[in-house]
């Protein structure tokens, strides 16, 4: 039997801590955020993506991941939400590897948009200020994002989910203990 | 000290859970109401079970929390939620709006602009802004997958028409980001300029209804017009009788029997400190 490795030192306030980074993130699109709790989550998973599956994910939100066994009898045990083998029906879907096509993941109805997917993109590194150029809701003028590692051909991708608005996915984007969100509500451009 | 015997905010992690996903999903789609899973909590229906509950989600042992109902710290509502979260959260409360991280509100906006480290979160008794015209809440949720909003724009029409003027005071219903129509509680007209392009986060919590939405920073907020009778922000033309702000929006005091009237500001942080910088007042 492998050992399992703790989740938040303190269930209540490190989930708050966490969630309120998120929340930062996902009404300033594009801006870094820094998870303050420190978990040791197995790999691939990176702190950020691992506080924010144990701050939102619970048994009602299925997930979808591709992390390996490890990660998945972590987030089963610490969350305990169901573990989908198809992305289509997961309410989160983590990527530590290849990221899946947006189309793949649910992206709501029209009478209930919220019910589409969030992906937790686990990418190789984010910095502000330079790179993409995004604009939208949360963003006063434009706010500039590098995200390293990003998916080939994520802007086309993205300007199809986009389009799809109010419906579409939403991305968190974690990178060690750094996470920036991409609400569908967000426009970007090569920068 | 905190309560001893409930959880940090009063509620439980699962139900914090519930709310906080409800909240992201709410502020990557601008004003469209989100359902969820209102508890019932230790107070009744229409004093802010909604409010309560996103304040709660929210809170941490950092935050301070400042609540206002109908611009004013000191009434009953405003001092016992602030009670509350006192007792079972063991926070920081405030009266000065600048000090705040988190402000809970009744029916109305601070007047001092709010800052890009704060949150306003409203206390909302009827989310849906066509429910007055449409009743059925299937219907109303298809006009708005549909962004069909005619029926709002003919109610308008029909104000002026009969009385010359858009007759609507408050709740006074506004586009948010020109997709969803929405309903900003009950604050006076007067304040939705204040929710155009805002810098700080602005949360919606329905507790009766049982919906969540919200306007995150910097996002356009129109309030609905027509070309001929634009939009115009109704104040009383006074002066506060304390302070003198000929700027700020005012409560109306009847000060005796015999038809005697005062105007005060409904902000009393604001008005507080005007009296206390009369360098500002004399302004």
């Amino acid at each position: 039997m492998t050992q399992l490795s703790p989740g938040f030192a303190d269930p209540v306030l490190d989930a708050q801590a966490s969630f309120r980074a998120i929340l930062d993130a996902m009404s300033r699109p594009g801006r870094i955020q820094r998870i303050a709790a420190r978990i040791t989550p197995p790999a691939p998973l990176c702190t950020a993506a691992g506080a924010a599956l144990l701050s939102l994910a619970d048994a009602d939100t299925p997930l979808w991941l591709d992390a390996g066994a490890g990660v998945a009898e972590w987030l089963r045990f610490h969350c305990g939400a169901p573990i989908t083998g198809d992305i289509g029906s997961a309410r989160f879907a983590l990527a530590c590897g290849a990221a899946p096509s947006l189309e793949a993941l649910d992206v709501g109805t029209d009478e209930d948009p919220q019910l589409g997917a969030t992906l937790i993109l686990q990418v190789a590194g984010l910095v502000a200020g330079v790179g993409w150029c995004l604009t939208g809701p949360g963003i006063q003028n434009e706010h500039r994002l590098r995200v390293l590692g990003a998916p080939a051909d994520f802007i086309t991708a993205w300007a199809q989910n986009h389009a799809l608005f109010p419906r579409g996915v939403d991305v968190l984007l974690c990178a060690g203990d750094s996470i920036a969100a991409l609400p569908r509500s967000v426009t970007i451009a090569e920068g | 000290m905190t309560e001893a015997g409930y959880n940090f905010a009063y509620l439980d992690e699962a139900t914090k859970r519930m709310i906080r996903r409800a909240i992201l999903k709410a502020v990557a789609i601008p004003g469209h109401q989100i359902p969820f899973g209102a508890r019932e909590m230790p107070l009744p229906y229409g004093w802010g079970t909604g409010g309560i509950q996103v304040t709660a989600a929210l809170l941490g042992p950092q935050d301070v929390l400042k609540v206002i109902d109908q611009g004013a710290d000191d009434t009953t509502n405003a001092v016992s939620i602030r009670r509350f979260f006192t007792r079972v959260a063991g926070i920081a409360t405030t009266e000065s709006t600048g000090e705040a991280s988190i402000i809970q509100t009744r029916h109305r906006i601070p007047e001092k602009p709010l800052a890009e480290n704060q949150i306003l979160v409203y206390q909302v008794p009827q989310p849906e802004p066509l429910f007055k015209l449409e009743p059925r809440r299937a219907e109303t949720r298809r006009l708005h997958a549909l962004a069909d909003y005619g029926l709002m724009h003919v109610r308008l029409y029909e104000d002026i028409a009969r009385l010359g003027h858009i007759a609507k005071a408050y709740d006074y219903p506004v586009m948010v980001n020109e997709r969803y129509l929405m309903s900003p509680s009950p604050i006076p007209a007067f304040d939705n300029p204040k929710l155009h392009q805002m810098a700080a986060l602005q949360l919606f919590g329905a507790g009766r209804e049982k919906r969540i939405y919200a306007v995150p920073p910097y996002t356009p907020v129109r309030s609905l017009d027509f070309e001929d009778h634009p939009f115009r922000p109704i104040r009383a033309p006074h002066a506060c009788a304390i302070c003198g702000s000929t700027t700020s929006y005012l409560d109306e005091l009847v000060t005796d029997d015999a038809g005697g009237r005062a105007f005060i500001c409904s902000d009393t942080d604001y008005c507080q400190e005007r009296q206390e910088t009369p360098k500002v007042a004399a302004q």
